[in-house]
């Protein structure tokens, strides 16, 4: 059992670490392709990492350790949450620990440990993406933490690989208007907490609209290089999370070598879809006002919110 | 049909009706409004046709259908037609868009937001007990009704122009019908037919005075409603 856990959660590291690049790059092809661009290839983010990686690592003056620990504790805090979804296996050595508010609050670390990177630079735009940044962030981790909750009641518990196995079982609980609201909200708490096209545009630097893009502003170099990495990777890891949660057959739920196969091809397959699915509709998605913003999390807030009473309330939990 | 199938239409029809509901207070556009309105009464004629199939009862099927073709199909002509009558003149003037809009109500669409989930607890709070008397699955989605009677209520309060605020009576009267039906598993058919042409005659009235204030006033703002005339 334990090689195949192992297995698992070295898989589930390197399929967010090393795919991340490629899913942007397939975004990145999709959305060209769509434009009638002929596109950079999917490989461009990998080529842009390793440019970025040779180059001499360099700090503004002035900046303290907040700034130099961002970008690995962003990456570090990641790897931990990709190692503890359950993306590929539910029979993982460490499902234990999977606890929806540890993964919540490890991708939240990251959050903050860049906007105060931002703030460290005493830049005007790296206060400015910072103070933004945590507004969106103040209102996405509720509504993420809300709509799992949604899913954990059926289950009894917020530990995600007993809530994903439940649901393989149990394909019916995702059906129910619960499942179906939660999915809604979980979406859009993904698309404006890795900085997608109605929240933030991950493309441009127009210092009035941009959110991620201004607290990195002065990062260069291989540290530039993390932060890019970092992004990327929790983009995947929350598309990934979202399959598991909301389209979980084809995850492992015991401990054999077919089933680790079959759901890692099947997690690509999800993870390909889902973002050529993203990058389709950020074709046709215009950014919304920054101050519309909380109207539309503060929706989504409200849908997630919905989803618990339903599942607590209709599905006879009473 | 089966038990547990009917119970899950019957969760998604509610959990639609609710939905719905709270697109109203997510959209500004009056227009999308009216058509988030007309898929809450269909979900409002599934609810009760789900209603009358589980327990064989041909009259309420009747109603709900009948309930589907006023509150989906006339109800939404009727106010598409007044809003079509409303930015009709203005457009040569280029600001049709401000009567076809919600611009500025009272609470913005964020607090608006919020609140409906605020309301959306009270309202299971409130149920509570009730459920509690008989817990079936008509009855337990009991609140769903109640939320929108809120919700309701709170556009009613809260929207500056005079269509918004005849949605919001109307999001009143589906919440009161749907609770009526989901609580006493149906009306009388003739209370229900006099419930439901009291509903035609007053949108009929408000879309009337609708057009009178517009006339007056050159606005349907209600705010520019603060004082007497001769």
């Amino acid at each position: 059992m334990s090689a195949v856990g192992y297995t698992s959660v070295a898989g589930q590291v390197l399929v967010v670490g090393g795919g991340a690049p490629l899913l942007t790059g397939w975004m990145r092809q999709i959305r060209a392709r769509l434009e009638g661009r002929a596109g950079a290839g999917v490989l461009q983010p990998w080529r842009d990492l390793r440019k970025l990686l040779r180059k001499e690592p360099i700090t503004p003056v002035g900046t303290g350790p907040a700034f130099r620990a961002a970008p690995a504790l962003l990456v570090a805090t990641t790897v931990v949450a990709a190692a503890l979804v359950p993306l590929l296996s539910t029979d993982t050595p460490v499902r234990g620990h999977a606890d929806l508010v540890l993964v919540v609050a490890l991708i939240a670390l990251g959050t903050m440990a860049l906007a105060l990177a931002g703030l460290d630079t005493g830049t005007a735009f790296g206060g400015m993406g910072a103070s933004r940044e945590m507004t969106v962030a103040a209102l996405v981790e509720p509504t993420i933490l809300l709509s799992v909750f949604a899913l954990s009641i059926p289950a009894g518990t917020t530990n995600i690989p007993a809530i994903v196995s439940g649901a393989v079982h149990e394909p019916a609980r995702l059906t129910s208007p619960a499942g179906l609201l939660a999915t809604a909200a979980l979406a859009v708490a993904v698309l404006a907490e890795t900085g997608r096209i109605p929240v933030d545009n991950p493309s441009t630097h127009l210092e009035l609209t941009m959110i991620h893009e201004a607290m990195v502003l002065e990062y260069a170099g291989p540290d530039l290089a993390l932060v890019e990495l970092g992004a990327q990777m929790r983009l995947t890891l929350l598309l990934g999370l979202l399959s598991s949660l909301f389209v979980p057959w084809g995850i492992a739920t015991s401990a054999s070598w077919t089933a680790l196969a079959v759901a890692l091809v099947l997690l690509a397959a999800k993870l390909c879809l889902l973002g050529a699915v993203l990058a389709a509709a950020e074709v046709f998605w215009a950014k919304v006002r920054l101050f519309r913003v909380p109207e539309l999390i503060a929706g989504s807030f409200l849908l997630a919110l919905l989803a618990v009473t339903a599942s607590y309330f209709l599905s006879g939990a009473s | 049909m089966s038990d547990d199938l009917y119970t899950q239409l019957l969760d998604l029809a509610c959990g639609a009706f609710l939905l719905a509901a709270v697109m109203v207070l997510w959209r500004r556009e009056l227009a999308a409004i009216v058509r988030v309105f007309a898929l809450q009464g269909v979900a409002l004629a599934a609810i009760a046709v789900l209603l009358g199939a589980h327990e064989e009862r041909w009259d309420m099927v009747g109603v709900g259908i009948g309930i589907g073709v006023l509150r989906a199909g006339v109800l939404p002509h009727l106010m598409r037609r007044a809003l079509a009558a409303l930015t009709e003149d203005r457009r040569g003037y280029g600001d049709g868009g401000a009567e076809s809009r919600e611009t500025q109500p009272l609470v913005n669409v964020a607090a608006s937001l919020l609140t409906a989930a605020l309301l959306t607890l009270l309202a299971y709070a409130v149920a509570r007990p009730l459920t509690e008397l008989n817990p079936t699955p008509a009855t337990r989605a009991l609140p769903v009704g109640l939320a929108v009677v809120l919700i309701g209520f709170f556009v009613l309060v809260t929207r500056r122009r005079a269509l918004a605020q005849v949605v919001g009576f109307l999001l009143l009267d589906n919440g009161i019908t749907a609770t009526a039906f989901l609580a006493t598993s149906g009306v009388p058919l003739i209370v229900e037919l006099g419930v439901s042409f009291d509903v035609l005659l007053a949108v009929l009235v408000l879309q009337v005075l609708t057009a009178r204030v517009r006339e007056a006033f050159g606005t349907t703002d209600i705010d520019d409603l603060r004082e007497l005339h001769d």
